[in-house]
């Protein structure tokens, strides 16, 4: 319905709703758009990596730019493409698996939302102002303190803007996930789903103000002269690896924990079996969290922390595999008896089995830490985390896109263009990165610009080259697979899949309210519950009565773009006049945005009885 | 559906393709033919947890095709419901235990070979080098031989040859695949790893932490002689008189234009503290040219005219005057024939 109503009032509208909306499902749009535009961004990159390193001492691209380009690519596609897409799935779907209207804080949501693209567009920008950072996505000082030109400068505001925002969107879904479940809806009867978006903000909200303290002591010594990290002066560049990975770690688990919740939806719903082993599913999730927050000094097996320091750090590490392989299992044992039903969602899923497996494999293998010290920092290690990354968060992304995308568009993706879209992909996929398991090994480390002739190393590279291109290739059918299906994709009912739990018993898509009435739950997958006793729908908790609803602002939008001029003006203060006065302007910007927040009352609307009785009709 | 054998055979393709096209890699650089104790170590923990995480991944896959194969939905089964199972207290406490298991049979020897590795109390006994990692060079120091070098890490066969190794700048890492893993060259402190080839020959170094521009570039080599010729070497090196004559009369102007331009601000020729750049001595010997290029005149030349071309973002560039081809041909001349001793890296590679 709304979709259809925003397209009778015209675009300009269109847009301005777009900007001032607070509704979660809108929201979520506007996080798959987003993230979908940086992962092409980040895919281009990726590609120009691979027709650099098709050949041998290859020039099609410079050191410098090279250097830019890898920088780029990996901060693009882990903070502006994977975590906004994850936000976008949970946005969509976490509210309405708990029965609930909007999330906690709707202003917040938007809020969130704004400050990661504008940070995001404002990180990208520095390609056309004198070059983007070029010291990696980790940014290991003394490398980016010294980088020279304004590169780093762009890293460190457009992360801590985006940064923000992702930490009120962790903090949102926690509030959300603990006050607004329907009634019924204990905890251990939250899909899995909901579950891990629960313990992957408790992450968000527990490792994100490590970088953003990294961020800060990397900002004051590039741009106001302090010395946290420099050695002549006193300082220690290891400071930074440690705040890095203290963040970067459990950053991993926020990438591949919603990713594990979708896949336990999925292959719950597709083989209609109740998810095996819930509770071991729900504890192994919250251990492994435990533990991710235990292990961040094995990327720094060799920096040269002792053999005590790195035994520990890498039987911790080791430990992990324990709670994940009860989840593989878990879910084989899902599948096993099940009735199995295979399209596009779960293609990707069951890709994801094999392919994560072989990811986790080789993170007991890098684990080792007297043999990380061969791994470390090569190939080897590039292909493992893109086992992790893609072959679990990518996958995972997609799997959810075509399990929830009826939900959100009350249109089904097309499965012929999914399922070649998926092939393609997975072809690639394993063509690209296998190989460079042995490409590690071989002696060819990471962040090598060119690599040199007659090094064992050619074929290869090409391989892996190729295989990037099939990755391509399946992606641009996938956004083909988008635009046929928003004109001409077949029109589904609200439950689509005879789905297990609450997002399917309400239409598709949802309206503005979600639930006209509170749903109650009666168990896990509350939904298939009350099919398998006759009812076919859920029994309303509440008698129908008016809805509260917020009110859409624009002031999250001014506070981001407050936040965005003065980014720009602390990289350049220094530089002129200009700088200075976007700094002060920005700021003012933003808190004068915060300052009308506070004082203009917002009671939001309500949605009466009578409109929601002649909407039934 | 044909797609899940598919892509089974795409699986094991794949790992054939990659074996058998790209072997195990280049001799004398790959870690897959490792010839030093430490590549050794991780050789054998390499192929310890490849063999169980093998097994692991066999057990998933063999469990995986079986639920494909049997549990698809067929015709006629729309309205099948299937049983609902909660769980399996038993099965779950076996797929638990039996990787704890496995991960003890990985952790007790990864514990003992990284304990060893780090032991450096006996390196008082033994040859002791300083490594300095540089943008984007090294530079080694045998202070107890008082022999300085770089680019070209000399060291005997069969012993242990400790490194003290930081960095003058970034974060670099010291990598010779074949001998050892790697050490990280930090500028805060003093990192110390061994070397123990197990036979002659000439190793590629690389650094493996990124470090700029031309981090790629950043190679060098560990040549490994018998410790008969690593005496010599050292021998050879030490009695080398930076202010003998050259032979020919281009190598002798080249001698004085290397004072001219003021090269020796910044390179040493013979024993000397100074390591702002690469210590020269044995640079006629030397395996390649800045690490990576074939030592001929005309890369050497073309390196002391525009360093830039061969090594984006090194120091070298705009450092010193310019040099006219003429010049540049002289100093390549008089470079080339400083070989202060006949152990070179030809003589152990063929």
């Amino acid at each position: 319905m709304s979709v259809t109503a925003t397209q009778k009032r015209g675009l300009g509208s269109a847009i301005w709703d777009y900007l001032t909306t607070v509704d979660h499902k809108k929201i979520a749009h506007l996080y798959l758009a987003g993230g979908g535009l940086f992962f092409i961004l980040g895919g281009i990159e990726a590609l120009l990596i691979r027709i650099q390193l098709m050949k041998p001492e290859n020039d099609f691209v410079s050191a410098g730019l090279y250097n830019e380009i890898i920088t780029m690519h990996g901060t693009t596609m882990i903070f502006l493409a994977a975590m906004p897409l994850l936000l976008g799935l949970m946005n969509a779907a976490m509210p309405l698996q708990i029965g609930a209207r909007d999330v906690a804080f709707p202003f917040l949501n938007s809020l969130g939302f704004w400050l990661f693209m504008l940070g995001g567009i404002l990180l990208n920008c520095s390609w056309f102002m004198g070059g983007a950072p070029d010291a990696g996505w980790t940014a290991y000082a003394p490398l980016s303190t010294t980088s020279p030109g304004h590169g780093v400068d762009f890293y460190i505001l457009g992360l801590q803007i985006a940064g923000a925002g992702t930490l009120m969107g962790g903090i949102n879904f926690l509030v959300t996930i603990i006050n607004m479940r329907a009634p019924g809806m204990t905890y251990m009867r939250m899909p899995l789903f909901t579950w891990t978006t629960f313990i992957t903000s408790i992450l968000i909200l527990f490792a994100f103000p490590a970088l953003t303290i990294g961020l800060f002591l990397l900002m004051f010594e590039r741009l106001f002269g302090a010395a946290f990290f420099d050695v002549s002066l006193g300082g220690n560049a290891i400071i930074w690896q440690h705040l890095f990975w203290i963040f970067g770690h459990p950053e991993v688990y926020i990438l591949i924990l919603p990713c594990f919740g979708v896949f336990s939806d999925v292959f719950s719903t597709f083989s209609r079996k109740r998810l095996f082993g819930y509770t071991a599913m729900v504890f192994s999730t919250i251990v492994i969290a435990f533990l991710g927050f235990m292990v961040w000094a094995h990327h720094m097996f060799t920096v040269g922390l002792g053999p005590v320091a790195n035994t520990i750090f890498s039987v911790a590490t080791m430990a992990i595999a324990v709670p994940t392989g009860v989840k593989i299992f878990n879910w084989l044992a899902t599948l096993w008896g099940g009735r199995i039903t295979v399209n596009s969602a779960m293609l990707w899923s069951l890709a994801f089995i094999p392919s994560f497996t072989i990811g986790g494999m080789t993170g007991v293998m890098v684990a080792t830490v007297a043999a990380d010290y061969q791994y470390h920092d090569t190939y080897f290690v590039i292909a493992h985390f893109h086992y992790v990354i893609v072959g679990g968060t990518v996958f995972g992304i997609f799997a959810g896109l075509h399990y929830w995308w009826p939900k959100m568009f009350g249109r089904i993706l097309n499965e012929a263009l999914g399922k070649t879209a998926f092939w393609l992909f997975f072809i690639g996929f394993h063509l690209t990165f296998f190989i460079q398991h042995f490409l590690g090994l071989m002696g060819m480390p990471r962040r090598y610009w060119v690599f040199l002739e007659d090094q064992g190393l050619d074929t290869g590279n090409l391989i892996s080259s190729i295989g990037a291109f099939f990755m391509a290739a399946g992606v641009i059918i996938f956004f083909i697979n988008i635009i046929y299906t928003a004109a001409k994709g077949e029109k589904v009912s609200g439950d689509p899949y005879d789905g297990r739990t609450l997002e399917w018993s309400i239409a598709s898509p949802p309206p503005h309210y979600n639930f006209k009435q509170l749903p109650l739950v009666r168990g896990l997958d509350p939904l298939w519950i009350e099919k398998m006793e006759g009812n076919g729908k859920m029994t309303p908790a509440e008698p129908l009565g008016d809805i509260h609803m917020p009110n859409n602002s624009f002031i999250p939008f001014m506070i981001s773009f407050g936040l965005f001029i003065a980014g720009f003006g602390f990289i350049y203060h220094n530089d002129n006049m200009i700088g200075t006065i976007a700094m002060f302007g920005g700021m003012a910007i933003a808190l004068l945005s915060m300052l009308t927040r506070s004082v203009k009352d917002d009671l939001g609307y309500h949605i009466s009885k009578e409109e929601l009785e002649k909407e039934a009709e | 559906m044909k797609g899940w054998m598919g892509k089974l055979k795409v699986f094991s393709l794949l790992g054939f393709l990659a074996l058998a096209l790209a072997g195990c890699g280049k001799e004398n650089l790959t870690a897959l033919v490792p010839k030093g104790y430490g590549a050794h170590t991780s050789m054998k923990l390499i192929i310890l947890t490849t063999i169980i995480m093998t097994f692991v991944f066999l057990v998933v896959m063999i469990v995986y095709v079986i639920v494909l194969l049997r549990f698809r939905a067929k015709k006629g089964q729309e309205d099948y419901i299937p049983k609902q199972v909660e769980g399996h207290i038993g099965l779950e406490t076996v797929w638990t235990i039996i990787p704890i298991i496995l991960l003890i049979i990985i952790a007790v020897p990864t514990t003992i070979a990284t304990f060893k590795l780090a032991d450096d109390s006996d390196a008082k006994d033994h040859i002791n080098v300083e490594v300095t990692g540089n943008q984007f060079w090294w530079h080694f120091n045998y202070d107890d031989e008082k022999v300085q070098t770089s680019q070209d890490l000399y060291i005997p066969t069969g012993k242990k040859v400790y490194l003290h190794m930081k960095s003058s700048d970034v974060i670099h890492s010291f990598w010779v695949p074949a001998i050892a893993g790697k050490m990280d060259v930090n500028a805060e402190n003093t990192n110390t790893m061994y070397l123990k080839a197990d036979e002659e020959g000439v190793y590629w170094g690389k650094c493996a932490e990124f470090c700029g521009d031309s981090h790629s570039l950043m190679d060098f080599k560990v040549i490994a002689v018998s410790p008969d010729k690593y005496e010599k070497w050292v021998k050879d090196m030490k009695s080398f008189d930076p202010d003998q004559k050259p032979e020919t009369a281009a190598a002798q102007e080249g001698k004085d234009l290397f004072k001219e331009k003021n090269c020796m601000g910044c390179h040493a020729i013979g024993s000397s503290p100074i390591q702002t750049a690469p210590n020269l001595t044995d640079f006629g010997n030397r395996s390649k040219l800045a690490g990576v290029k074939e030592p001929t005149k005309e890369n050497i030349m073309q390196w002391i005219q525009d360093p830039e071309s061969m090594k984006p973002g090194n120091k070298m560039t705009g450092k010193y005057p310019a040099v006219s081809k003429d010049e540049a041909e002289k100093l390549a001349e008089y470079l080339m024939q400083l070989k202060p001793s006949d152990v070179t890296p030809e003589s152990v590679s063929e």
